[in-house]
């Protein structure tokens, strides 16, 4: 597509079309290309032929998990009754899809109208990280046509779980509505925008509120672990205050990795305000990631001092979790802080990468490698991996559709 | 007058469905002041590993009581206490055995030493404070039930049990469910008779009766003949109680019992989380609003010099 626009061809900004007659739904879904023109695209595309090869094994992998059970693209493991679906597409996921409620605050709370170009691009990333962890999720419960039971069917208010089921279902619709003026731009429904303007403070808010309990509630899950759980990634008291100071710079960090891809891979779709913006925006997320991390890592420390876990640290166990910390928190911190100080974000853009890497071996450590550290460890099925793999294509392939469409990463010009 | 414990409180604040968070925080502050600490008059068995033998005729009485699919191996067969799972470990419960007994060499010792391992039946269980479905139950005779019709399969339960008892059955794709002992409720217990395995024993290793009962029962055994004890009863205290106990002449660390599971509930290592979910909930919206105010301050005076 990219190569496409050099050629002169110009993508969908407006309900009109260059001649002055209006684009139909159909023409809008076809990106403003010919049917043909838009199939040969696709094709042409090495990244979807990966896509496809993916596709190829993993789909009936997928389709054969829910006619011959979870036994058959697991271990049945009694010992790990988590694996890689949750432990990559819940417990990792969640919180690099926090930039959906770290930029609403920062846009329509904190009145920062600046990250304006970024911020539907925050919402996108947090609502669709939303909807696929919930996919991953329903992949991996055992009846997963069961998942309104905590709701409506037999209710477990007092469990952790009770409150991570709720505040997931009730911030996705909070997301959905706050993504409806991208939605209702592109569509040509512009009441539906009008509306959610008004109400935009409260959504917010109820982001804010929903994501520092959830996010906090994914940590406060482990502990119902103790002795389970590694001392070093374990802290009863400070355990949801982990999993949510570390969610807010996995968001922002996650935000920088994906708008730097757009950059590169979705030129096309990118107007001149958001990519001459970008840069700047880029260090201003930088900034907050950096105080989120040196929050995040004093925190830590206090943990392993309120425990006093400092022994710990001599053995493998604290040799992995220096490793960790280093690599995914303290390096990510200098290069961040540098990146600010030196105006640069390409290498702001290189401590994101880190942050994010750094951010997944923590929730894969605390769910599953940390995790039962007394007995043994478990190494997941090749099919498990294959549906993880096959879950996040599609998620992928959403992300990308969705980019190329609606006014995310342009602004939508206004019938005058 | 009936006392007001958790779980009661906790079915009232159900009513109220509505207000979720609100009933977080009520448990919270009944569970600060007053511990549970299990029903009076519960029953439990006390296991007095000394005795066992290994003959695994109680691994036999359960499979039929609960109706289990054949084993893999014929209960006579000692085989199954050289077979490991991952990890060296020795086998452990599963779908298909809600109970079994695994053999320990310890050196020193003439005989090798068998242990039964099955739901403990917490006082306070971890399995029934996670889950999401409210699908177990303690009852007052003391067994920890569960309801499968409601069972999503999120298997929290098999995270939290500090036991590592909960199987779960992976391999049926359209009603799998979470397994376990129920020390058998349904056909026994409810009628105050004992569990089958209980009952089937040829050696007498376990006996039923309340707990209090039993706890005097076990340090009297301690104290009649100490040198054949170690002067400790295992589930007396571990995780807040539980209702099948342990004695043994062997220490239990050497025999793979965890030691290290302290005397609180697991769902004390929860509340710190669970009493901070109302504060949020309350606290936030005016905080974040007035950061709102304060952040537009500059707008809003604009706004009121030009009006004036």
């Amino acid at each position: 597509m990219n190569s496409l626009k050099s050629q002169g061809f110009a993508p969908v900004v407006s309900d009109l079309k260059k001649d002055g007659s209006e684009w139909t739904v159909k023409e809008k879904i076809m990106l403003g290309l010919s049917p043909k023109e838009y199939w040969a695209v696709q094709l042409r595309n090495p990244f979807n032929w990966v896509l496809w090869a993916i596709y190829a094994i993993g789909l009936p992998i997928l389709v054969g998990r829910f006619i011959f059970g979870l036994g058959w693209v697991t271990h049945s493991s009694y010992d790990y009754p988590w694996g890689l679906f949750l432990g990559w597409g819940l417990f990792t996921m969640v919180p690099l899809s926090a930039s959906g409620f770290m930029m609403g605050t920062t846009v329509e709370l904190f009145g920062r109208k600046d990250f304006k170009s970024i911020e539907r691009l925050g919402l996108l990333n947090g609502l669709l990280g939303y909807t696929f962890a919930v996919m991953f999720l329903q992949v991996d419960l055992g009846q997963p046509w069961r998942l309104i039971y905590p709701m409506f069917v037999s209710l477990g208010p007092a469990a952790v779980l009770f409150l991570v089921a709720w505040h997931v279902a009730t911030y996705l619709t909070c997301q959905v509505a706050e993504l409806v003026p991208a939605f209702s731009e592109w569509m040509g429904f512009p009441k539906a925008k009008k509306f959610i303007k008004s109400i935009v403070l409260g959504l917010t808010i109820a982001g804010i509120i929903l994501s520092t309990l959830h996010q906090g509630a994914l940590g406060a899950l482990f502990t119902y672990a103790p002795g389970k759980v590694h001392p070093l990634w374990y802290s009863s008291p400070f355990q949801w205050l982990h999993f949510f100071v570390s969610a807010v710079f996995a968001g922002l960090s996650m935000l920088i990795v994906v708008s730097t891809l757009t950059k590169w891979f979705m030129r096309w779709r990118c107007d001149e305000n958001y990519l001459n913006n970008l840069s700047k925006l880029t260090l201003g997320l930088a900034k907050g990631a950096s105080m989120a991390l040196i929050t995040y890592l004093v925190i830590k420390i206090i943990g392993i001092a309120h425990d006093n876990n400092w022994a710990y640290l001599l053995t493998g166990w604290g040799a992995w979790f220096m490793f960790e910390m280093v690599v995914g928190v303290i390096l990510p911190l200098i290069f961040y802080t540098m990146a600010v100080r030196n105006s640069n974000a390409s290498l702001a853009r290189f401590a994101a990468i880190l942050a994010v890497f750094g951010i997944a071996l923590n929730r894969l450590n605390t769910a599953l490698i940390a995790f039962n550290w007394q007995l043994y460890r478990e190494i997941p099925h090749w099919r498990e991996l294959v549906i993880v793999f096959t879950v996040y294509a599609t998620y992928i392939v959403v992300y990308r559709a969705v980019l190329a469409r609606m006014p995310i990463l342009y602004t939508w010009k206004e019938k005058k | 007058m009936k006392k007001l414990n958790r779980r009661s409180f906790l079915k009232g604040g159900l009513a109220g469905g509505a207000a979720i968070a609100a009933v977080g925080a009520s448990k919270q502050a009944v569970a600060g002041t007053h511990n549970f600490g299990g029903y009076p008059d519960s029953m439990g068995v006390l296991v007095d590993l000394t005795k066992c033998v290994g003959c695994r005729t109680c691994e036999a009485a359960c499979n039929k009581e609960q109706d289990l699919p054949e084993p893999d191996k014929a209960f006579d067969d000692p085989s199954v206490f050289e077979e490991r799972r991952e990890g060296g470990l020795p086998r452990r419960t599963t779908e298909k055995a809600y109970t079994v007994v695994q053999k320990y060499d310890v050196p020193g010792r003439e005989h090798p030493l068998f242990r039964k391992v099955q739901c403990n039946h917490c006082n306070e269980p971890a399995c029934l404070t996670s889950c999401f479905v409210n699908a177990y139950k303690k009852t007052p005779e003391g067994a920890v039930i569960y309801d499968k019709t409601v069972c999503v399969g999120c298997r929290t339960c098999m995270v939290a049990c500090p036991f590592y008892i909960p199987a779960y059955s992976y391999s049926s794709a359209i009603n799998p469910v979470v397994k376990k002992c129920i020390m058998c409720y349904d056909t026994r217990l409810k009628f105050g008779r004992p569990p089958a395995c209980v009952e089937a024993c040829p050696q007498e290793v376990m006996t039923f009766g309340k707990r209090k009962d039993l706890l005097k029962l076990a340090h009297q055994r301690i104290s009649d003949k100490p040198d054949a004890y170690v002067d400790h009863v295992y589930g007396e205290n571990e995780v807040g109680g539980t209702a099948w106990m342990y004695l043994s002449d062997v220490p239990f660390d050497k025999i793979g019992y965890d030691t290290h599971l302290g005397t609180q509930p697991i769902i004390s290592y929860v509340k710190e989380f669970l009493g901070m979910v109302p504060m949020v909930l309350t606290i936030w919206p005016a905080l974040f609003t007035g950061f709102h105010l304060l952040s537009n301050r500059k707008d809003a005076l604009k706004n009121d010099d030009n009006k004036s």
